[in-house]
């Protein structure tokens, strides 16, 4: 067995030379796999999350582990990573089984996790997170941070990242925060890597970036497993995949022998239509105009800084953007829950600026937020309560200011049949229904009623292809009746498949508009990542004046 | 010189404001020393609050403990002076033996109750205040039925701690002198309250057990990530803060007085936390803003006892005596009202931590 | 037959938790009784307890003028404890029902000495109002402050209790002093005095409150304001979402729980005091958290609660008087009674009770807004 992996480091040696180690020499590294998970089952109340799930992974290779949202992926990684215990099955390292009882012990086993909401402290500079948990000691009881801070130079330098250790994580770019977690496991020694949708939040090209790196750790002797619902990119990256559904591996497969419909159909259960049909939009007049918008975020600096465009009834705006670049705020600025500091925004005409919550929504603008459980639901309550969130205190729902439950209780029979919402009755707390019927909640919500306007915050993050589809649809019908959409999404593919125009934000500003037929995706993602400025002559044609 | 201050004096309006200040001048040796004292238990009960909320666990029981701490530390003076006899005093802080187990019993049953803080916050995963609430309750009850009960014996108690006596020389230096008399002529726990803030605020940010300490405050299941025990480090930081808060306890029933009343901490755990939030989870920012609300109540003090002369002491006779009694409590809401907003507690602060979520 | 089948079981799971927690925290009473008295000297008494306990059910239960008194002492706890309650329902932590309780009974006084001589439909009428306008205006202080600056309502309630407590005392020494009398009391109220309805002080006031009960659980839900009011809650986020107004849900809700409080206090003392002391002692501003938390905040559940505690408080004086058991330890039964309800997963997994309803206790979220977040 390969002693340097399996034994506790009290402290990683410090490593000076750039570039990947190289890996363990020992007779059983060799032949064994560096992990193997045999028969691993996880049982939370109500549901199986891994059910006997088999995956082995080699030295120096990178294995994809691909399935949709809520098909178990996490769950097994927490149980490799110590989060969890498994409720059956066994977990070889090096073909040695082990009990991994805490991440302490996994990152003493040389296992590391790269989560996909980043574990940084965002008040913490860049070296206390690294050390956090295996800190360099001046004595047995201060730190000696500027040792620390000259071995992650050091090690960073090695990979050609540019990053400053004495830097407040919470002002790095989601890129360089990613490079924060890569050398956080790095500076332990990891030896297999998990990556949890590392490029959820990456542009095409940081994307291209973190591969480049990953396929220079993998030829370094490290085992990478790689997580992930994106076909292309699996097909791109893995040595090996294994394919999982509904908390069981359905298949595996090798890159070279397979298609994104194969993967899809695995993944699914089913054959899915990958693109979305969304017909032929016909733009009407302009519903939506904004002029010169300007908006600050909650620290007082200006976020949104002079931004033009209207939609048009009957057309879908999808807004791109690497997240942070003011698209929340303006989001916000637009249904009413922030004031913009200057502009203009008006609906059918009507200026509506610095209108409250309430009068946009009664001038006809539906709002599905980014975060549901946060802002577009009450998960304590029923979902009745929830269904007439936005307009209990209107008739019927309410005569003055007594509630009418019949009325109530009839709207809601009505919406969960149209709108296929699961859930045993509209009595149950909504925070025991899945995620995707809890987004269908919200859209059976803002969807009912006649709009001008539909604003849409990443109406589909975490939620299952069913229930991906089933949205998308409403929007494409929502849109074929006349409402000007604006869809907000960190997923790019997800916009280019839906949108009739695509508006790139760049700090604060809309640096192109383009045709959303047309779009190409890494011209999008290198408007998202520099604003056009290195873009050749095709992005500028689209800019706005 | 003398005519110079006179003028001053009769100008309408500010001259108030300079015979304020020079009131405060005259009496400043009794003034600084009341304010250090009253600060010294306002600090321990934030600095309690300061080490809960870095991990994360929003105290609100530090009135309780404290007065548990306040009342064991009386009640086991009075059993270890009936056992052993009251004991020879050391020439040092008066120390004896029954004084020195009262104060450890103090300790122990602030980190009791601390415990079962911890216990209903941490692991049954109680909303923080209610359960901070509750003990308060308990503690109040508790002490207070106990107390009724023993009173009735007219027990014994162990006296107090003396406070270490600067030579005159050093005590008659002019404002040096005063000052350095303010916050060293204290009994050791006094004394140890204030090394402990100075050595909690080099902790807390250069050493091991503050990083970890303020990560699991900001970000739990990142720390968790990195190999770090959240609950274990929650549960330690908790009860070890009920040791101080004790210590805050004890210092009223054993330092400046030597006995108990029921309710005797009247609402200082609660101003420490105003403390601790004013002074932005700071060890000595919370000193501070103890030292603040302090000093009005020093200064209302001082004008009680000593009346300024002229017009001043004419306007103040006016004001009731019952207005200086609520000044530390308007000065807190005030204070707290002002600078919140600007004050950002610990990211995770009353959020009980989940270690193993479905997800 | 299933009807009464499911009206049994559903009993079952709404007492279940509270009848255990109740049982043991007087077990733990019994403990505290048995140990202390016997470390003062008195002897390890094994009977004690049950003496003690006897005492405070004769006190309380078992003649007709202790169930009286079991009412009189229920309604300031009933009244301020709806308060509480509702305050709970809006994710607020109202801790200043005790101030709020003192300076309404204040000013329930003062008008009602103001109005001596007037009938009594007028007298009456106007030191209520009093009372309640006094108390809800210190109860609108902490919420605007909450409001505006998100200054946190625990801290400056309790501090408002304290500058309360400085006010009656110079009130009651001064402006609003009986001239002429040594002690520090006002004069007393005659023509504002509640009418006494039943045995020796059962006034008006019980019945006060037995009719709030109805209509706060009406407000709070079958109608749009309580419906806004539970949102904000439940998630303030979501309710600004929505196009409700959080920080004003806050002010009002505060100024309506202090309202109650006070109205509390001046029913307390127009009914039973007739006049005001600056000494003038209560502990109803922690026995009405006790109580809204017991009772889940709902308004149904608090008026049990509230005759429980209104039992103990009756029975407490009998218990001291026979077992010489301090009437303090009634404070520290209800403490413990909170804490096992709080604690009710322990309980159930302990006693292993399935089928109860596991949000007994407290479903309410008041940490959320703590530090500087506040309300949007």
């Amino acid at each position: 067995m390969n002693a340097s992996d399996a034994t506790p480091r009290p402290a990683p040696p410090p490593q000076a030379a750039p570039g990947p180690p190289s890996p363990g020499t020992g007779p059983t590294a060799a032949d064994a796999p560096a992990l193997e998970m045999r028969g691993i089952t996880k049982r939370y109340p109500g549901v199986v999350a891994n059910d006997h799930i088999d995956l082995d992974v080699r030295h120096g290779e990178i294995h994809a582990l691909l399935g949709e949202n809520g098909a178990g992926k996490t769950t097994l990684m927490n149980v490799l990573y110590g989060l969890a215990q498994p409720d059956e099955g066994q977990i070889l390292l090096d073909g040695q089984p082990v009990r991994i009882a805490s991440p302490a012990d996994a990152i003493r086993r040389g296992i590391s996790m790269v989560h996909q909401h980043f574990m940084l402290v965002p008040v913490f500079s860049v070296a206390e997170n690294i050390v956090l948990g295996e800190e360099t000691m001046a004595n047995p009881v201060f730190l000696d941070l500027p040792e620390a801070e000259r071995r992650i130079r050091a090690l960073s330098e090695g990979f050609g990242f540019d990053l400053d250790p004495e830097a407040k994580v919470g002002q790095l770019s989601v890129g360089q925060q990613q490079r924060v977690e890569i050398l956080k496991a790095l500076y332990r020694d990891a030896r297999l890597l998990v990556l949890d949708e590392p490029t959820a939040v990456l542009t095409p090209q940081e994307t291209e970036e973190i591969f480049v790196l990953l396929k220079r750790l993998a030829a370094g002797g490290h085992s990478i497993i790689f997580i992930s619902h994106k076909l292309y990119e699996v097909l791109e990256i893995a040595d090996r995949i294994t394919v999982i559904r509904r908390g069981k591996v359905v298949g595996h497969r090798v890159p070279a022998e397979t298609d994104e419909d194969d993967l899809a159909e695995l993944m699914v259960g089913r054959e899915v239509q990958l693109t979305v049909d969304r017909g032929t939009s016909h733009p009407g007049e302009p519903t939506l105009e904004v002029r010169g918008l300007r908006v600050k975020d909650d620290r007082g600096s200006e976020v949104v800084r002079g931004v033009d465009f209207e939609i048009r009834a009957g057309e879908i705006l999808g807004l791109a953007g690497v997240a942070g670049n003011g698209q929340d705020e303006m989001v916000e600025a637009l249904v009413g829950l922030r004031s913009p500091t200057a502009g203009t925004v008006t609906l059918g005409g009507r200026d509506i600026t610095r209108h409250n919550v309430r009068s946009i929504n009664e001038a006809g603008v539906g709002y599905v937020p980014a975060d549901r459980h946060r802002f577009g639901l009450v998960l304590p309550f029923p979902v009745s309560d929830n269904l007439v969130l936005t307009d209990y205190y209107r008739r019927p729902y309410a005569r003055g200011i007594v509630q009418d439950e019949a009325a109530i209780d009839h709207a809601c029979e009505v919406c969960i049949e149209d709108y296929d919402i699961r859930t045993p009755s509209a009595d149950v707390p909504t925070r025991t229904l899945s995620g995707g019927n809890q987004q269908k909640v919200v859209v059976a919500r803002e969807f009912r009623r006649d709009l001008q306007l539909l604003v849409l915050d990443q109406p589909t993050r975490g939620l299952d292809v069913g229930s991906i589809e089933f949205i998308h649809k409403q929007v494409i019908a929502k849109r074929d009746a006349g409402t000007a959409v604006l869809l907000v999404s960190a997923e790019l593919d997800e916009i280019l498949e839906m949108s009739d125009r695509i508006a790139v934000m760049y700090r604060g500003q809309l640096v192109a508009v383009l045709d959303g037929r047309t779009a190409d995706k890494n011209q999008v993602g290198l408007l998202m990542a520099t604003g056009g400025h290195a873009a050749g002559p095709a992005a500028s044609s689209g800019a706005v004046a | 010189m003398g005519q110079v201050v006179a003028f001053l004096y009769a100008i309408p309006v500010l001259g108030l404001l300079a015979q304020l200040v020079g009131y405060l001048l005259d009496n400043l040796q009794f003034v600084a020393h009341g304010a250090v004292a009253l600060a010294i238990p306002i600090a321990l009960a934030g600095l309690c609050g300061v080490m809960c909320e870095r991990s994360g666990v929003i105290n609100i029981c530090i009135e309780g403990v404290m007065l548990l701490g306040a009342f064991v530390g009386w009640i086991m003076g009075v059993v270890a002076t009936a056992i052993l006899g009251p004991g020879t005093p050391l020439p040092i802080f008066g120390l004896t033996l029954p004084l020195l187990i009262a104060l450890a019993a103090a300790l122990l049953a602030g980190m009791l109750l601390s415990l079962l803080h911890a216990w209903l916050s941490i692991s049954v995963r109680v909303d923080q205040i209610i359960s901070g609430t509750i003990i308060n309750i308990a503690a109040a009850g508790l002490t207070g039925y106990l107390n009724t009960l023993i009173s009735q014996l007219s027990p014994q108690g162990a006296g107090a701690f003396q406070p270490l006596s600067l030579p005159d020389t050093v005590v008659d230096i002019p404002v040096v002198g005063w000052l350095l008399n303010a916050v060293l002529d204290q009994g050791p726990i006094g004394i140890t309250a204030i090394v402990l803030i100075v050595v909690m605020q080099i902790l807390l940010f250069r050493s091991r057990w503050g990083l970890r300490t303020r990560a699991v405050g900001e970000h739990p299941k990142a720390a968790e990530t990195v190999g770090i025990d959240v609950i274990r480090l929650r549960y330690r930081n908790v009860v070890l803060s009920g040791a101080v808060a004790a210590l805050g306890g004890a210092y009223l029933s054993m330092e400046i007085t030597n006995s108990f009343q029921a309710n005797m901490t009247a609402g200082r755990g609660f101003i420490g936390l105003a403390a601790m939030i004013v002074g932005r989870w700071t060890p000595i920012g919370t000193f501070g803003a103890a030292l603040l609300f302090a000093s009005s109540q020093a200064i209302s003090q001082s004008i009680v006892f000593t009346a300024p002369s002229g017009s001043l002491g004419d306007l103040l006779t006016i004001v009731p005596a019952q207005f200086y009694d609520a000044l530390p409590y308007l000065v807190t809401i005030v204070v707290l009202a002002g600078v919140i907003g600007k004050s950002i507690p610990p990211a995770a602060d009353g959020q009980p931590y989940e270690r193993e979520a479905a997800t | 037959m299933s009807r009464v089948d499911s009206a049994l079981r559903r009993a079952w799971e709404l007492l279940a938790i509270p009848v255990l927690a109740i049982f043991l925290a007087f077990l733990v009473g019994a403990v505290v009784i048995v140990l202390s008295s016997g470390l003062v000297g008195k002897g390890f008494d094994l009977g004690l307890p049950l003496t003690a306990y006897a005492a405070l059910i004769q006190g309380s239960l078992l003649t007709p003028t202790g169930i009286v008194e079991t009412f009189v002492q229920a309604t300031p706890l009933l009244l301020a404890g709806l308060g509480v309650g509702l305050g709970f329902k809006a994710g607020l932590f109202n801790i200043g029902a005790q101030g709020q309780f003192l300076l309404g009974a204040v000013g329930a006084i003062w008008v009602g000495t103001v109005f001596e001589g007037a009938p009594a439909v007028v007298a009456i009428s106007a030191a209520l109002l009093a009372g309640m306008v006094v108390g809800g205006a210190v109860g609108f202080v902490p919420g605007l402050l909450k409001a505006t600056s998100g200054a946190h309502e625990v801290v400056t309630t309790i501090m408002m209790n304290y500058i309360a407590l400085a006010a009656l005392s110079w009130l009651v020494t001064g402006p609003l002093k009986l001239p002429g009398s040594p002690q520090p009391v006002t004069a007393s109220v005659t023509s504002a005095a509640l009418p006494i309805l039943v045995g020796r002080d059962g006034h008006l006031g019980i019945l006060i409150g037995l009719v709030a009960v109805p209509l706060l659980w009406f407000l709070l839900y079958r109608t749009t304001r309580g419906f806004e009011i539970r949102t904000v809650g439940a998630n303030p986020d979501a309710a600004r979402y929505a196009g409700m107004r959080p920080r004003l849900v806050t002010v009002v809700v505060m100024t309506l729980s202090g309202l109650l409080a006070g109205l509390a206090g001046a029913g307390n003392v127009l009914g039973l005091n007739h006049q005001m002391t600056a000494t003038f002692s209560t502990t109803v501003g922690f026995d009405s958290i006790t109580v809204a938390l017991l009772g889940r905040s709902n308004p149904w559940g608090i008026l049990p609660a509230a005759l429980l505690f209104g039992a103990m408080r009756a029975g407490a004086g009998l218990m001291q008087i026979q077992a010489g058991v301090p009437a303090e330890l009634v404070d520290f039964v209800q403490a413990v009674i909170l804490l096992f309800l709080v604690a009710n997963s322990v309980l159930r997994r302990l006693f292993r009770l399935r089928g109860v309803t596991a949000e007994l206790g407290t479903t309410e979220t008041l940490s959320r807004s703590y530090g500087s977040e506040g309300v949007h």
